[in-house]
């Protein structure tokens, strides 16, 4: 050695021995984010809806939010012990949860345990699994399971129980334990499909009894029959904000499908009054806000760029005022969206993007 | 009542019959002459689509099999009798090629390669030799992530101890997994060859040594002892796979290969798969 | 380009990583490393041919002197960086994972230099003499691909260029190399933009990009710029800025046309690092024989920059960086986004080794090739405006056909989507055995 090795106190420095390098291809650092972490997110938006279906629907609701849950992941665990997935990793993802959230914010509050039961194992098994599981999925597995369970349930999945401080207009925490069983209530939206309907262009009363500022106010608030976590709507856009400052969501769909099934029902309503409700009505009532926020913008299920989540959202904005308007069904998202999903593929065809220096003309490049 | 279901079963009746007559009509002046002997060679041949004839899938062998274009022994899955069956029934000659059978050319398990490197990335042979030369020391050896056993449609590929070991009992020779594997390692070779030098690396002797116990060095020892049997091109020992009499074990004793690159298949995979901590030079 | 609006310029898509390392050593000055005790200058240092070796082993050599001479117009010289006695050709693990050939010098310690080649006034030389003058300097392109500068400094005569742009963006993480040389030489980094403006036949237009984390550097560069004629661009801190067709596009506004090269958009792109041998070249007629290099990483006891000579092997940088204190889990020669990982610690640094980078084991990305969950991100990172999740998809079933219809082509390997992966895929190795097995496929044909 030369005076390189005078200058330093060489045993003092201590070198790599190489025994623990890693190879692998660049980049070799990675952001934070993790797919269990995007779950957790996803389940902390829910959690307003959830509380707000809890606050609305009493202790039951609750229960129903966490038997589906518990299902859901027990479904999946099941089916990765019998596939011989690894378990433990596919459980921690957080996807099962998130479904099982969604499943059960979309269910009556007082459906007995064995429907949570069903449409787990209708979400996990026949909404995912089967397609590979996470990732594979052409259709929203929580809205495979809802349609499945409207379809096999009808009674069960349309006997709404009223919310607590349905005449008074607000809860309170006295009866907050007190079963809801009792009284049932329809829906908003079911009784306007119940109604007779008339193309005669001034022929508007008989809509008002269930369409007027009072009741709409009411409504909003989540002072209505309805699933566990569809009423509250300030609080789903509570979670609509959070999703979208999380970057989970493409803001694009809930505008857009939100915006499409007002201007077509604003349309309608606006020639034939008579026909259906006004277009507020049909924003604040249903499951239209829950679904366009929280099940349409379902990672796997839409589309990956932005203007195919435009389309994609104004067919399902579309097919939900089609079905609300026309349709034999009273609600129309579930369809609409499972329809949609049914198109993703073709319209992530149709919105490619324009690959950079790839000019609108495809151009010869130099050989 | 009964008027829905007379009315039913005459509506669904009269529709069959209208179908039936229409898809009678189309097959009967739409018919395609096939030759009956492309169906009855494809009978006879053993449907494993392998693609080891060269043709698209055994459909299409047959087919070139009628038209003279290929024998029927080119077919490397069929046992001797099936190929005498085809050409019995077509009345023409047997023809045929050697039968041949893969064998991975290394020996480089993970016991035997001696800079591992942590690999982390794609699980798939080609996609690692990309990166920074593969995950184990030596750049000429069988990666052992299986892309040969996941394109070998008969399941003769087996990895152990992160090396290719083709069962010689099951593989037919169709010679996919010579086409995915990114070394060249596989090399189709004659049924009856019992012998192998098991490295594929035309480094100098010291530079594979560095990576691997069981490499063979070039040492000329086997081409000294049976001359008409091994030849050593470069550094790296070779069996003369073409010459008239193939090696055998008393050759492998004779020449005492001194790394153990030079085996019996038997013995190769009675070293890989029961004995994991075997070592030549321990 | 809107050269009146000094604004913050930048592109589309690309991602922010969260961190940035850049403070480990943005602030060391950069020190001249010790001679050591053996040199292995690798001969491979250039895209396109190696040089042919002019010395025989045994032989002494000068610093500066000729070893290996370009063995055609896409190759470049290669000088001794030492002074000392050739031992030979030897075999050392290149930075690609494959061994290479290397000139093993054993320096003598006398430090004989060679004379230095004469000046040139490059604001009145013909540009063919600034030319030739780059190519016996042996000097490439330092950022990374490591193309002979005169070679891209002579577009073909059809080509019209109007444009030179500086890559001085450094968008990669914990690198620091040319910040430190901006802020240091800005001199000769305007010097050497202003030569290779002059070889081009450019007026004013010659940019130096700089992303605003090195603020103190641009000011340091508009001190200088105007008597250089040179515009510096302050660009947005958004990866990948600094690689060409981005800055081009940031500064100018044009596309590269697919599968073109800058000069489609009328474009030279060349490294600060280059500018400053440029001008250490034609101005004080020195060939390239050192670089800095950043010796960086959170395991790496004092990171800092050094003035290495080529053919320094990296355990010698990190022994000038005092060792580390705890085994790294990754070696990295580049940047962490776009470098390669080595498997040895005896690579020698060469003329496109910008950083020597050591990772913690807990920090290095551990690619596990989770379920894609189609969240789109890599989609809005991607700077090519590709979509890697659909490519990784065509790969793993083996459909190089339906990759190569997603445009895995165009891609960078810029790693902006596994970086901002949630499933930990490893797309930039799926693009990059879809661009071996198409490359392969199409050279069949």
């Amino acid at each position: 050695m030369d005076e390189t090795s005078k200058n330093v106190p060489e045993n003092d420095i201590k070198l790599p021995t190489g025994e623990k390098l890693v190879v692998s291809s660049s980049p070799h650092l990675s952001s934070p984010e993790r797919t269990s972490k995007i779950m957790g997110r996803v389940l902390l938006a829910l959690a307003f809806p959830a509380a707000a279906g809890i606050w609305y629907f009493g202790l039951r609701a609750a229960w129903v939010i966490f038997l589906t849950t518990v299902f859901c992941v027990a479904a999946e665990a099941v089916w990765c012990k019998l596939a011989r997935k690894p378990v433990k990793a596919t459980i921690l993802d957080g996807s099962a949860a998130v479904t099982g959230v969604i499943l059960a914010l979309n269910l009556p509050p007082h459906v007995p345990f064995y429907v949570p039961l069903i449409g787990a194992v209708l979400a996990i098994w026949i909404g995912k699994q089967i397609f590979g599981g996470l990732g594979y999925n052409p259709f929203n597995p929580a809205v495979v399971a809802r349609v499945g369970l409207l379809i096999a349930l009808p009674a069960i999945m349309t006997t709404w129980p009223a919310p607590r401080g349905m005449n008074s207009g607000y809860p309170s925490f006295k009866e907050f334990k007190t079963s809801v069983d009792a009284v049932t209530c329809a829906t908003p939206l079911s009784i306007a499909g119940t109604m007779p309907k008339s193309t005669d262009r001034y022929e508007t009363s008989h809509f008002r009894k269930i369409d007027n500022v009072e009741l709409i106010k009411k409504y909003a608030l989540g002072c209505k029959g309805g699933c566990i976590g569809e009423t509250c709507i300030p609080a789903i856009v509570f979670g609509a904000i959070l999703l979208v400052c999380f970057n989970l969501i493409n803001w694009r769909v809930p505008i857009c499908y939100v915006g499409t099934v007002a201007i077509v029902t604003g349309v309608v309503n606006y020639f034939y009054p008579g026909v259906t409700p006004s277009p507020l009505f049909h924003l604040v009532t249903g499951g239209l806000m829950f679904a366009a926020v929280f099940m349409a913008t379902d990672m796997v299920t839409c589309p990956i760029t932005g203007t195919g989540c435009v389309i994609f959202a104004v067919g399902c904005g579309v097919i939900t005022s089609v079905i609300r308007i026309w349709g034999n069904y009273p609600e129309g998202v579930s369809f609409a969206i499972l329809f949609m999903n049914a198109l993703v593929p073709l319209i992530d065809k149709a919105s490619a993007l324009r690959p950079f220096g790839h000019t609108a003309k495809p151009k010869e490049v130099a050989k | 009542m009964s008027t829905i279901v007379l009315v039913s079963v005459i509506v669904m009746g009269s529709l069959g019959l209208l179908l039936g007559l229409v898809i009678g009509f189309f097959a009967k002046i739409f018919k395609v002459e096939t030759d009956s002997r492309v169906d009855l060679v494809a009978e006879l041949l053993p449907g494993a689509n392998c693609g080891g004839c060269g043709k698209a899938g055994c459909a299409d062998f047959a087919k070139s099999v009628v038209s003279g274009e290929n024998p029927p022994g080119k077919c490397p899955v069929s046992s001797a009798e099936q190929i005498n069956a085809i050409a019995m029934a077509l009345g023409i000659d047997a023809g045929g090629g050697f039968k041949k059978r893969a064998v991975v050319r290394c020996g480089g398990d993970i016991h035997q390669v001696a800079r591992k490197i942590n690999y982390n990335g794609v699980l798939d042979c080609a996609s690692a030799s990309l990166i920074a030369g593969g995950p184990k020391g030596c750049r000429y050896g069988c990666i052992g992530m299986g892309s040969c056993a996941a394109v070998c449609p008969f399941g003769a590929i087996e990895l152990v101890n992160n090396l290719a070991l083709v069962h010689p009992e099951i593989c037919v020779g169709c010679g996919k997994c010579v086409s995915a594997c990114p070394r060249g390692v596989i090399q189709l070779v004659p049924i009856e060859s019992t012998v192998h030098v098991y490295c594929n690396s035309p480094e100098k002797g010291p530079e594979k040594r560095k990576n691997c116990k069981v490499s063979c060095l070039g040492c000329r020892k086997c081409e000294k002892t049976a001359p008409e049997k091994f030849k050593v091109e470069g550094f790296l020992a070779h069996v003369q796979y073409d010459a008239p009499v193939l090696p055998t074990e008393e050759d492998v004793e004779a020449v005492k290969c001194p790394t153990g690159a030079l085996l019996t298949a038997a013995r190769h995979k009675e070293i890989e798969t029961n004995d994991p901590e075997f070592s030549v030079n321990e | 380009m809107n050269k009146s609006s000094r604004s913050v310029m930048t592109f589309k898509n690309g991602i922010h990583p969260v961190y940035h390392g850049k403070e480990l050593s943005e602030s060391a000055e950069t020190r001249v490393a010790p001679l050591l005790a053996r040199y292995t200058v690798p001969l491979a240092q250039n895209a396109g041919k190696p040089p042919e070796v002019v010395v025989n082993p045994g032989d002494h050599v000068k610093k500066y002197q000729l070893i290996a001479k370009a063995s055609g117009f896409v190759s470049a010289n290669l000088h001794s960086p030492v002074s000392g006695t050739v031992k030979g050709l030897v075999d050392v693990p290149g930075p690609m994972g494959v061994p290479a050939k290397a000139l093993e010098i054993v320096p003598d310690g006398l430090n004989e230099e060679m004379e230095p080649l004469p000046a040139i006034d490059w604001r009145t030389a013909e540009p063919k003499a600034l030319l030739d003058r780059i190519a016996e300097c042996g000097l490439v392109g330092m950022g990374g691909a490591s193309f002979p500068t005169h070679v891209k400094l002579s577009p073909p005569p059809e080509k019209e260029i109007d444009t030179l742009i500086l890559n001085g963006a450094e968008c990669e993480p914990y690198l620091t190399a040319d910040h430190r040389l901006m802020l240091e030489d800005p001199e000769s980094v305007l010097a050497g933009a202003a030569v290779m403006g002059r070889i081009l036949g450019i007026g004013d237009r010659v940019f130096i990009g700089v992303e605003m984390n090195k603020i103190d550097a641009i000011h340091r560069l508009n001190e200088k710029a105007e008597a250089y004629g040179v515009n510096i661009i302050p660009l947005k801190v958004q990866y990948p800025q600094g690689s060409e067709k981005q800055l081009i596009n940031a500064i100018t506004g044009r596309e590269v046309p697919a599968g073109g090269l800058p000069m489609d958009a009328k474009c030279v792109v060349q490294n600060t690092g280059t500018a400053a041998a440029v001008a250490d070249a034609v101005l004080r007629g020195r060939p390239l024989v050192e670089r800095i290099v950043t010796v960086t990483g959170s395991v790496v006891k004092n990171p800092g920059n050094w003035k290495l000579l080529i053919g320094t092997p990296v355990i010698e940088a990190i022994k000038l960086a005092g060792g580390v204190t705890e085994e790294p889990g990754k070696l990295i020669l580049g940047g962490p986004m776009m470098g390669f990982a080595q498997k040895s610690f005896e690579v020698p640094v060469s003329k496109n080794t910008s950083g020597i980078l050591l990772l913690a084991q807990d920090q290095a990305v551990n690619y596990v090739s989770g379920n894609c969950i189609r969240c789109g991100r890599c989609v809005q990172g991607c700077p090519m405006h590709l979509m890697p999740c659909a490519i990784a998809a065509a790969v793993e079933s083996y459909r190089f056909d339906l990759a190569k219809k997603h445009h895995v082509m165009d891609c960078l390997e810029c790693g902006a989507c596994a970086y901002v992966c949630p499933a930990k895929r490893p797309l930039v190795q799926h693009n990059r055995r879809a661009k071996a097995e198409i490359r392969r496929l199409t050279a069949k044909k």
